[in-house]
């Protein structure tokens, strides 16, 4: 007996995103249903990939990184073309040396190592703050304005300083990171304040701030969840796609870098898998963005995207 | 939920006189301010001054003028289907008929209309006999509406149920009714049909007729409610509508639901 396949009717879609320039672009977002759901409407961009590269590496490195990059960690731009050999669609320059606590560096050395990744690779760019409000608001508008035109993805704007970041994306034709503590209710309003300063609701990518697997995923996903929904039923304060820090999320935790715990298996593959499942199942809550530190973690993600991206086989 | 701006209609004095001298500002201005106001839909009637031979080319006339200045989609409101006709003619994107009654010789005549302009329909849970006095003779009503929609082949979303509320200083029982109807019209088929109310109707001839529509309307949208033709104009009421979207769940909250709810973005 034929069997008639139920179908979700939505009204509305996921904004669609551009990010880079020239010949180089990568397209995110788009999505007519749930993730994957091919039969229930157009998936037309597969969930996008980046890797990041940090200005700066004092001390502390977990060797499997370093291993992955090793003779690039202090060249931001060898490492970033590294980092497109291994397949990533876009480069993710964060600029640890900003951060109050550590070298403080200002405004002008974090648009050097910015302009030095732009330089060696064409692809898109992801830039990213140290994450202290006011900080990025001190150096993001810098960083900004030395990779004017590269169409790039600029974070972290928050509730406390966004006016100053969103004015600088503005300013240099750039898109932005809306960062929210985890919270629905606030990335819709945070999305309402960076639209009413006239930045089009499809140059901004929700950071809902993720956790990794064992560490408050389920929470990362009913939000994200939340937001797939809010779009597809029309909510345009929360049609923008979702960007995910796996790779910052799942390095911090002990069940990726503890090699002592033998019931837990052999660390590396461990590692790798912490970083890989933390993704493929936020890609399955909805992400449309995943930001990885291992390259290695990032193509197993995508060999699983490439299962999930084929249409209707059930 | 849906809002259908009730306000191009020949009852009203500014749209009557329009109507008579062929002047399209006043028709333009209210569909203006409508849109501005949330409206999804306009209701476009001729008015009772109309008469049948006259009202098709009236309601032609009266939809190329709000479609032009807004571009928003009708609901075409008339008794009759010669001047349905030439409204949905001229119609772009989709429109909803208003009305049928669950009166066999409607039905015959207004459901085949509604699947040959592609077009949703309201059906009225009346028939010869009049406006039934409770729920469960509106549900039978709408179940007949549902069962010829069907023969039709017109898709349950593209029909909307209306169980007809009344003024509440003479039919006052009649509120609790509606919504009981409201709450198992969803149960008479899968999917479900959808529901609207004429909500003025309600406070017709009453003082605070502000207050009584948008209490009754908050009281509807909990009951289940999809669409209503209303006052799109009513700040109270739209804010009402606003609220009970966000306390039903219907509508993620954040501090500005007030704003974005009242500065419609542009899909």
């Amino acid at each position: 007996m034929a069997v008639e396949i139920v179908k979700e009717r939505w009204k509305g879609r996921v904004l669609e995103m551009v990010l880079g320039s020239g010949t180089h672009t990568v397209k995110v977002g788009g999505d007519a249903a749930l993730p994957f759901l091919h039969f229930e409407g157009q998936i037309p961009n597969r969930p996008a990939t980046a890797l990041e590269v940090w200005d700066r590496v004092d001390g502390e490195f977990p060797p499997m990184l370093t291993a992955a990059f090793e003779g690039v960690l202090g060249s931001p731009g060898d490492w970033a073309r590294r980092c497109v050999e291994y397949g990533a669609d876009m480069v993710a320059l964060r600029l640890v040396s900003t951060h109050p606590e550590g070298q403080d560096a200002g405004a002008e050395e974090a648009a050097a190592a910015a302009r030095m990744v732009a330089e060696a690779v064409e692809g898109p760019l992801i830039v990213l703050g140290c994450g202290v409000e006011e900080k990025d608001a001190a150096v993001l508008p810098a960083v900004a304005a030395a990779l004017d035109g590269r169409n790039c993805l600029v974070g972290f704007a928050t509730s406390e300083n966004y006016k100053t970041v969103v004015a600088a994306c503005i300013a240099h034709g750039h898109s932005v990171i809306a960062t929210s503590p985890l919270d629905i209710n606030l990335a819709k309003q945070l999305n309402i304040l960076i639209t009413d300063m006239n930045l089009p609701p499809e140059r901004i990518a929700m950071d809902p701030s993720i956790g990794s697997l064992g560490y408050g995923i389920e929470y990362a996903w009913s939000i994200i969840e939340r937001m797939r929904l809010g779009a597809l039923s029309g909510d345009r304060m929360l049609s923008q796609p979702v960007i995910c820090f796996v790779g910052d999320e799942a390095w911090k935790v002990k069940e990726t870098t503890a090699d002592d715990v033998a019931e837990w298996g052999e660390q590396g593959r461990r590692a790798l898998l912490w970083e890989a499942m933390t993704a493929v199942v936020l890609a399955q809550a909805g992400g449309s963005i995943f930001v990885f530190r291992h390259p290695e973690a990032m193509q197993h993600f995508n060999r699983q995207i490439d299962a999930l991206m084929r249409q209707d086989v059930y | 939920m849906i809002f259908i701006g009730e306000r191009i209609n020949g009852m009203f004095r500014d749209i009557r006189a329009a109507i008579q001298e062929r002047d399209p500002v006043p028709v333009a201005e209210r569909a203006r301010i409508q849109a501005a106001a949330g409206a999804h839909y306009l209701d476009i009637n001729t008015g009772p001054d109309v008469d049948a031979a006259e009202a098709p080319e009236v309601m032609a006339w009266l939809v190329k003028v709000a479609q032009e200045t807004c571009g928003l989609p009708c609901c075409i409101d008339s008794p009759h289907v010669e001047a349905l006709r030439a409204g949905l003619a001229v119609h772009r994107g989709k429109a909803i008929i208003n009305s049928t009654s669950a009166e066999q010789e409607r039905m015959d005549a207004l459901f085949p209309l509604a699947v040959e302009f592609g077009a949703a329909i309201i059906g009225l849970a009346m028939n010869e006999k009049g406006v039934p006095k409770d729920a469960s003779d509106r549900l039978a009503l709408a179940m007949e509406l549902v069962a010829n929609a069907d023969a039709h082949g017109l898709a349950m979303e593209d029909l909307f149920i209306d169980p007809l509320i009344l003024p509440v200083n003479v039919a006052q029982e009649h509120a609790v009714e509606v919504l009981e109807t409201i709450r198992q019209v969803r149960m008479l088929a899968s999917p479900a049909p959808r529901t609207v109310i004429g909500l003025s109707n309600v406070s017709q001839g009453a003082p605070e007729r502000s207050l009584i529509n948008r209490t009754y309307l908050v009281m509807a949208l909990a009951a289940g409610l999809d669409a209503a033709i209303l006052n799109v104009e009513d700040k109270a009421l739209m804010d009402s509508a606003a609220t009970a979207e966000v306390l039903l769940n219907k509508e993620v909250y954040c501090d500005a639901f007030l704003r974005v709810f009242r500065k419609p973005l542009v899909v």
